[in-house]
């Protein structure tokens, strides 16, 4: 994997007089040459409004646009390019299903089941369809390992659950919960299943129509894309019979004073000129990750994760902090009494990028009684080298903090 | 500096001295205010206590709660710096410190009682921990003007 690293021109600096060695890339992941020329291109030869132009840069523009959409459902295996929606990001196409699939089909007494593990925006836009219509959020318990207990989601999948919404990959522990064995039990209960995705299409091969989920969200600055980019796929039959929840140009057929028609799908949810910069890179970043091979970035970062456990298992006073059998990418840990803050500024100063802190799951910090943790995640540019320059880095902190 | 040196120059053996072992940690029986600071960036959260006398004076203060080394030991010197201090003077001192903290002060506004302070200045190298250290004074104005709401680092 190591030509791999010089694709990103990021990696390339000194921080604080030493070489950068980035460890955040659950937070967001660097670009690759090829993601940042696609996106520079776009904006110094094609740039145009999409759709309904008739002049040349408005058809580049918008067949750039439409051309991503394509990649992006092949690259999840919808069975349709409609089933495709462009968003800002994860948040919003889980917010877009909240509010337009959940809330007119739920009400008083009904409820939300998510798990304990979920990320802030996995939790908040559900809590406030229960603001709205009365209904109940249900919580799936999370073990100390960071395993969602499988019996007790299922028995909470009761007549009363209205959708169940389930991170694929933790971004706080790392956990890969079985989605494919979670969808099919809350099929069978006729329960709607959303998969917050954000954490698991960077890093393995995502088939849609084998994991049988209704909803996948994900975000393209986390697979080596631009931020404010993100995609929802919904099932085509949900997608249709959902109200538009934007309005604006681009999701009408018609409009008149006396009422309006709505676009087809996937148009009906992408009211006002969209991100097309961001739909053209995220389109290359799927054209980078397939020339690697998702199979290829899996191994590797299953591989280094391996490693990277049993290094940072041998520093004295580590906690790990998510010890599921089943994990992906990303490690958080504690060391000693030292505060996790304290100990990012300690490896930001020998050049070394982690995230610290809570992760947007406080649910889960307050469950485990620790004020946040240090998270080292990894991609597919990151090395041995980089692990080790992290052991080192957490030895200085021991040492600072004696 | 070299980047170990501001490191040191951080973290210092006094800071950490503070850290370890907070003074004046807990509760104050005799509060006559108490204000709490929170800063969501990275989860820190101190009560803060003054006994605040008629002379309107700060007799005596203490604090609870968790957060990095920065914060608390912050929030342990404040504990020490403000017993004797007037109210009145309350928001000029945490004007003084912010600045100091944020690495904006000159050398002739050097505010007396923000001697013990001096620890902490290493703290203006590091943009992103600037609110840790200045979290516990915050909470001090916040307590001093009776305000009920939890002040935060935002």
């Amino acid at each position: 994997m190591k030509q791999y690293r010089a694709d990103f021109p990021a990696l390339a600096q000194e921080i604080h007089g030493s070489p950068l060695v980035y460890l955040d890339n659950a937070a967001s992941a660097q670009q690759p040459q090829s993601v940042i020329d696609a996106i520079a291109g776009y904006h110094s030869r094609d740039h145009a409004n999409v759709h309904r132009g008739v002049h040349t840069l408005s058809n580049r523009a918008t067949e750039a646009y439409e051309g991503a959409r394509d990649k992006v459902a092949g690259f999840v295996n919808a069975e349709s390019r409609n089933e495709i929606v462009w968003t800002s990001g994860t948040t919003e196409s889980i917010n877009l299903v909240a509010q337009s699939f959940l809330r007119p089909r739920i009400g008083a007494g009904d409820r939300i089941l998510v798990t304990h593990l979920e990320h802030h925006s996995n939790i908040v836009p559900w809590q406030m369809v229960c603001e709205q219509t009365g209904a109940e959020l249900a919580v799936a318990p999370v073990n100390d390992a960071g395993d969602v207990d499988f019996d007790q989601l299922v028995a909470l999948m009761t007549n009363k659950v209205r959708m169940l919404a389930i991170a694929h990959v933790s971004n706080a522990l790392g956990t890969v919960n079985p989605v494919r064995r979670i969808v099919e039990a809350a099929r069978q209960r006729d329960i709607p299943v959303l998969v917050d995705g954000a954490q698991g299409v960077p890093h393995m091969n995502i088939d849609v129509q084998d994991l049988g989920c209704d909803f996948y969200a994900f975000s393209a600055h986390k697979m080596f894309g631009p931020t404010g980019m993100g995609v929802l796929y919904g099932r085509e039959s949900l997608l249709d019979a959902m109200p538009p929840w934007k309005g604006g140009g681009e999701m009408i057929l018609e409009v008149s004073f006396d009422g309006t028609t709505y676009n087809d799908l996937p148009y009906k949810f992408e009211a006002g000129t969209p991100n097309i910069g961001g739909a053209v890179g995220i389109g290359a970043a799927i054209d980078y990750l397939q020339s690697i091979g998702m199979e290829r970035v899996a191994a590797h970062e299953s591989e280094l994760h391996a490693y990277m456990v049993k290094k940072l298992s041998d520093v004295d006073g580590i906690r790990l902090v998510g010890t599921a059998e089943n994990r992906a990418s990303v490690q958080s840990f504690l060391l000693g009494d030292v505060h996790p803050h304290d100990l990012g500024t300690i490896l930001d100063h020998q050049g070394i990028a982690v995230r610290t802190g809570h992760h947007c799951a406080m649910p889960l910090m307050e469950l485990y009684d620790i004020p946040g943790t240090a998270r080292a995640s990894l991609a597919l540019y990151n090395n041995t080298d980089d692990v080790d320059r992290l052991v080192a880095g957490l030895e200085k902190a021991r040492e600072i903090f004696g | 500096m070299s980047a170990a040196e501001e490191l040191r120059e951080l973290y210092r053996e006094l800071i950490l001295d503070h850290a370890r072992n907070p003074r004046h940690f807990g509760k104050l029986a005799d509060a006559t205010h108490v204000a709490e600071g929170i800063n969501p960036l990275c989860g820190d959260k101190l009560k803060l206590y003054l006994e605040i006398d008629e002379d309107a004076r700060i007799s005596d203060a203490a604090f609870e709660g968790s957060g990095c080394a920065i914060s608390v030991a912050s929030a342990s010197l404040l504990t020490d710096i403000v017993a004797g201090i007037e109210t009145a003077t309350v928001d000029e001192l945490v004007n003084n410190v912010t600045a100091r903290l944020g690495g904006m002060h000159g050398d002739d506004d050097v505010d007396e009682r923000l001697e013990k302070l001096r620890a902490l200045e290493g703290v203006s190298e590091f943009p992103a921990r600037v609110k840790c250290a200045t979290l516990a004074w915050h909470a001090l104005r916040s307590a001093v003007h009776h305000d009920k709401d939890a002040a935060t680092t935002e």
